[in-house]
């Protein structure tokens, strides 16, 4: 390679990565700015903003979800597996809303510690399977279950098992 | 091989080569794009959660790759013309960002259209959205750039750099939805080891990628055709051509 092109390919290399590194450290110093939402550990331990409006992620802790009276109330909870938060919503749910999907809610935190949301969106997961597959698995699934569950209380210890 | 590189680069070779060329993609582009359709809005079953309206991956995820795919051509032409001053690669990355802009323009579209029933929203500022968003403006600054500069060799030089400073959000773009919380689901296909979709599913989708690209070269070969007629107009090669072509 003749030495001037050599010196342009070296000046793009240069140029390229100076840009790269730039928008890398801007990046990460507005890291928490990019995240769109909380964990519930991230409120639980404070992390959330007091008086603003923010958003909160999590699965739909099964079991949880109550709707009142009025038909468009509904409570449930939101977990990370490690921690939960109340959430109180009223208005209509996407249709991927049930127990154990994953959610993004944006709202903010009453006196009480109960969210109160202004808009429920749900987080679809990257899985996309035939129904009947869906089926198989969750068979499988239970059958492990109800297997590890005879052996928890065999050992008497007790296993969380992430989703 | 360098010589053969610098034949590919010659503009009349290039015309001689997309010519013949064009028919034989254009009519595998119709084929593998009217049977991946077939296979994926008909034969794939629904899917478990989204039934089907799933089926909209069939485009959107292609057209998302494309963007990315279209943009990364552009701006490998671009780093090529500014070291090797070859007129076809700025002529390839000058015909490219119309497409990549359509492109991105669907994988939005499309996406907002499925997010409204699947999230509950048309629109989330999370770090996939708004960094395709940005890869969309990259493309209309790029075009907006080249007409806005009168002279044809310093406009060529500007988009170049331009192209080549944008190129560091496609990293952003792909790992988004690993390096912060976002409202977009992660990647399906991308781990091979075991892909997050049926293979029923998967097969469509993946002829689809395969139909849009050989599309992309389709559309960026014809245009370039074009281009080089435009450019080379002056020269002898173009003018017995033409001579050759009303006869």
């Amino acid at each position: 390679m003749n030495p001037k092109r050599k010196q342009k390919l070296i000046l793009i290399i240069a140029m390229v990565a100076g840009v790269g590194i730039a928008v890398g450290l801007l990046l990460n110093a507005f890291q928490q700015n990019l995240m769109l939402f909380f964990s519930p550990t991230d409120v639980v331990a404070g992390k959330a903003p007091e008086d603003a409006k923010f958003r909160i992620g999590g699965l739909v802790e099964a079991g949880s979800v109550q709707r009142e009276a009025d038909g468009l109330t509904v409570s449930f909870k939101v977990t990370d597996n490690a921690k939960t938060v109340a959430i109180r919503y009223t208005g209509i749910l996407p249709d991927l809303f049930r127990e154990g999907q994953g959610i993004v809610s944006l709202g903010r935190l009453d006196d009480t510690g109960v969210f109160v949301a202004s808009e429920v969106l749900a987080k679809h997961d990257e899985n996309y399977m035939p129904p009947e597959v869906a089926d198989a698995l969750e068979k499988t699934r239970q059958a492990e279950e109800s297997g590890k569950a005879a052996q928890t209380a065999v050992h008497g210890s007790n296993t969380v098992q992430m989703q | 091989m360098f010589l053969w590189f610098h034949k590919m680069a010659s503009p009349r070779f290039f015309y001689r080569l997309a010519e013949i060329l064009i028919p034989w993609f254009a009519a595998c582009t119709a084929i593998i794009v009217v049977w991946a359709l077939y296979l994926g809005l008909i034969v794939a079953p629904p899917d478990y959660q989204q039934g089907e309206s799933y089926r909209i991956i069939y485009v959107h995820v292609p057209a998302a790759w494309m963007s990315m795919f279209v943009y990364m051509i552009m701006a490998v032409s671009s780093a090529i013309f500014l070291i090797w001053k070859m007129k076809i690669a700025d002529i390839v990355a000058e015909v490219s960002a119309p497409i990549g802009a359509s492109f991105t323009f669907i994988a939005l579209a499309t996406g907002s259209l499925w997010g409204k029933p699947m999230w509950g929203t048309y629109w989330v500022w999370d770090a996939r959205l708004t960094s395709e968003l940005i890869l969309l403006f990259l493309y209309f600054g790029y075009m907006a750039l080249r007409t806005a500069i009168e002279n044809r060799s310093s406009a060529a030089r500007a988009a170049a750099i331009l192209a080549l400073v944008g190129v560091v959000n496609i990293p952003i773009i792909h790992f988004s939805v690993e390096w912060w919380n976002t409202l977009h689901q992660p990647a399906s296909i991308s781990k091979l080891d075991t892909p997050s979709i049926h293979k029923s599913m998967l097969i469509p989708l993946l002829m689809m990628m395969g139909g849009f690209k050989l599309f992309y070269l389709v559309n960026m070969m014809s245009r370039a055709r074009t281009a080089i007629l435009e450019r080379e107009g002056g020269a002898s090669w173009v003018r017995e051509r033409m001579a050759q072509d009303r006869l």
